[in-house]
């Protein structure tokens, strides 16, 4: 069977929320079925069938073809299979995802992975501001799996985050792991300012220091053990971070302003003075 | 049954139900593994007297380990779930968390799951930190080498113990020589130990005493200087008598180990000085597995 392909007839002038579109929630459905059901668009309501032309039957893969950052929520609450964006993504991207893969191709706006559960999220490209966060009004980000972003993402990473793991190759802005409860965020490229800010617990680890405020603290060079079973677990996923395997790192603990115990790990730094 | 002019008693171990589980141990080298497991391994030859059975199993290899280190992994048994957690909870304080580089993990799979260092996190005050790579939770405690790593619980799985049997030879350095490499053998047998010092116990018992406080005396069957004192089970020119007990996982294990322990001293021959082998039971009525020497040897499943 071929995967289950949604392509977009033309660029849509509104948003389009996507969350029924998961393969949990179309298995065993037709194509006129499918063509049938009704999404928000705008503020207005559209059959799928007017916005996508279907092909292919196996709703285990759906594939979103010419896609675009108009489609929001796509694979939110979903629960098993697989779903390939290929382009763009809209804004909460992965929501609430409890199990499954998705893999944008493209760019994604912003809350990719918000509420996420478990599973895997992967971004080609670049990713918005707020990537693991929590929805407005929560007070826990997300709560498990795993998402690695190939490019850069925005402001706010893992803000709020509980449990889980993001590893982002590129670059990210300002705020990242802002008041993160738990997880482990890997960066490779820069961060912007306030790193690790009002950070309870969990763990930043960063190849290049960034500029961190006063109350996150230097605790020396250290050696640090669990460090060979995190990168043995990347192993599995096609990522530069699959390459690590020093265990040596720069630990700074904070926020100590939020009473924090979060960590901050630099590999790779030989010369404080230097950074 | 004669195999290279000894002799293999028509009799049968008899062992009992226990609960068992799997720790391994890594560290900087191999020298600190041993000394993590040694230290926890160490007061465990009886549950009578100890509260559990354990051993190590074997070494295990970088690629094995976990985290990528040498180490060991160790075997522990008890005749109840309670006990074992309780002392497993007390060996990791005592032996592995104060051990300089030592980290512990789970060795096995089971439905129930087991305290490893899920308690043992309070030691850290608050400064602990917790990761969960894989679907295993593991616990980070700051200690003053570093950072102790342990993973939070172990699997505990059903296990057997007490499967044993009697070397009988014409002098002791001739029955622990041949102790010894019997229990060289048997180490390379996967999922069993061999609990007491060096493998080998010289003071079987029997089931009760003269003595009322006493449930369990000398096994006066088989001691050698009251041959003619009591109802022995020696001829005259036995003259010492060792036993290796062992616990393992499985019947199964069990039953390979002692195949090999018992074939490894025929293949020395009665000219080493053994001249039976014999196994020690309870006349079948406490333990419900039944090691019978003749089937053992034969490849026969009791």
């Amino acid at each position: 069977m071929n995967a289950l392909t949604l392509t977009l007839k033309q660029t849509p002038a509104y948003t389009i929320n996507c969350s029924g579109l998961t393969p949990n929630l179309l298995a065993n459905k037709s194509a006129a079925e499918i063509a049938g059901m009704q999404l928000n668009y705008g503020n207005d309501l559209a059959n799928v069938g007017e916005l996508f032309e279907i092909t292919g039957s196996d709703a285990q893969h759906i594939t979103f073809k010419n896609a675009s950052d108009k489609l929001d929520y796509i694979g939110a609450n979903m629960t098993s299979g697989k779903i390939t964006v290929a382009g763009n993504a809209g804004a909460y991207l992965g929501f609430n995802l409890k199990n499954g893969e998705i893999h944008c191709q493209g760019n994604t706006e912003a809350f990719a992975a918000c509420n996420m559960v478990s599973g895997l999220l992967r971004i080609d490209g670049n990713t918005g501001d707020f990537l693991g966060a929590g929805s407005e009004g929560l007070r826990k980000g997300m709560r498990g799996g795993t998402v690695i972003v190939k490019g850069n993402a925005g402001d706010r990473v893992g803000d709020q985050m509980r449990r889980g793991l993001i590893l982002i190759e590129g670059n990210v802005g300002d705020y990242c792991g802002s008041r993160m409860i738990a997880g482990t965020i890997g960066v490779l490229g820069t961060l912007g300012a306030y790193t690790a800010f009002n950070m309870h617990r969990g763990t930043l680890l960063l190849k290049q220091l960034p500029k961190l405020h006063a109350t996150i603290q230097d605790c020396g060079s250290h050696t640090l053990p669990f460090l060979s079973l995190l990168f043995k677990s990347l192993a599995q996923y096609n990522t530069q971070f699959s390459t690590l395997n020093t265990q040596r790192v720069q630990r700074f603990v904070g926020d100590a302003a939020y009473k924090g115990n979060g960590e901050v790990l630099i590999l790779e730094i030989k010369d404080l003075s230097l950074a | 049954m004669l195999i290279n002019g000894i002799q293999i008693d028509d009799t049968f171990a008899e062992a009992f139900n226990m609960r068992g589980t799997r720790v391994i141990i890594t560290a900087q080298n191999l020298k600190w593994a041993y000394h993590a497991a040694n230290a926890m391994t160490g007061f465990a030859t009886s549950v009578i007297g100890c509260g559990v059975e354990a051993g190590i199993e074997r070494e295990l290899s970088t690629d094995e380990s976990p985290d990528g280190r040498p180490g060991v992994s160790i075997l522990m048994f008890a005749m109840g779930s309670k006990v074992l957690m309780q002392q497993l909870e007390t060996r990791m304080g005592q032996c592995i968390l104060t051990c300089p580089t030592a980290a512990a993990f789970a060795g096995i799979e089971g439905e129930d799951k087991i305290n490893l260092g899920k308690n043992l996190r309070y030691f850290g005050d608050g400064f602990q930190t917790s990761k969960l790579i894989d679907g295993k939770r593991y616990w980070r405690i700051p200690v003053m080498d570093g950072e102790f790593l342990t993973e939070e619980t172990t699997g505990m799985v059903r296990a057997i113990g007490g499967g044993n049997f009697l070397i009988l030879a014409t002098s002791q350095p001739a029955a622990l020589a041949v102790a010894e490499a019997a229990v060289e053998a048997m180490k390379r047998i996967p999922n069993v130990i061999m609990p007491f010092p060096g493998g080998v116990v010289r003071s079987g018992s029997k089931v009760g005493s003269k003595y009322k406080t006493m449930f369990a005396s000398t096994n006066d069957a088989f001691c050698p200087t009251l041959k003619g004192a009591t109802n022995t089970e020696l001829s005259p020119e036995i003259e010492s008598v060792m036993e290796i007990v062992i616990d393992g996982l499985t019947f199964e294990d069990i039953a390979l180990s002692m195949k090999v322990g018992i074939e490894t001293i025929c293949n020395l021959g009665a000219e080493c000085g053994v001249k039976r082998i014999s196994a020690g039971n309870y006349g079948g009525k406490l333990g419900p597995h039944l090691f019978k020497l003749h089937d053992i040897l034969n490849g026969n499943k009791s």
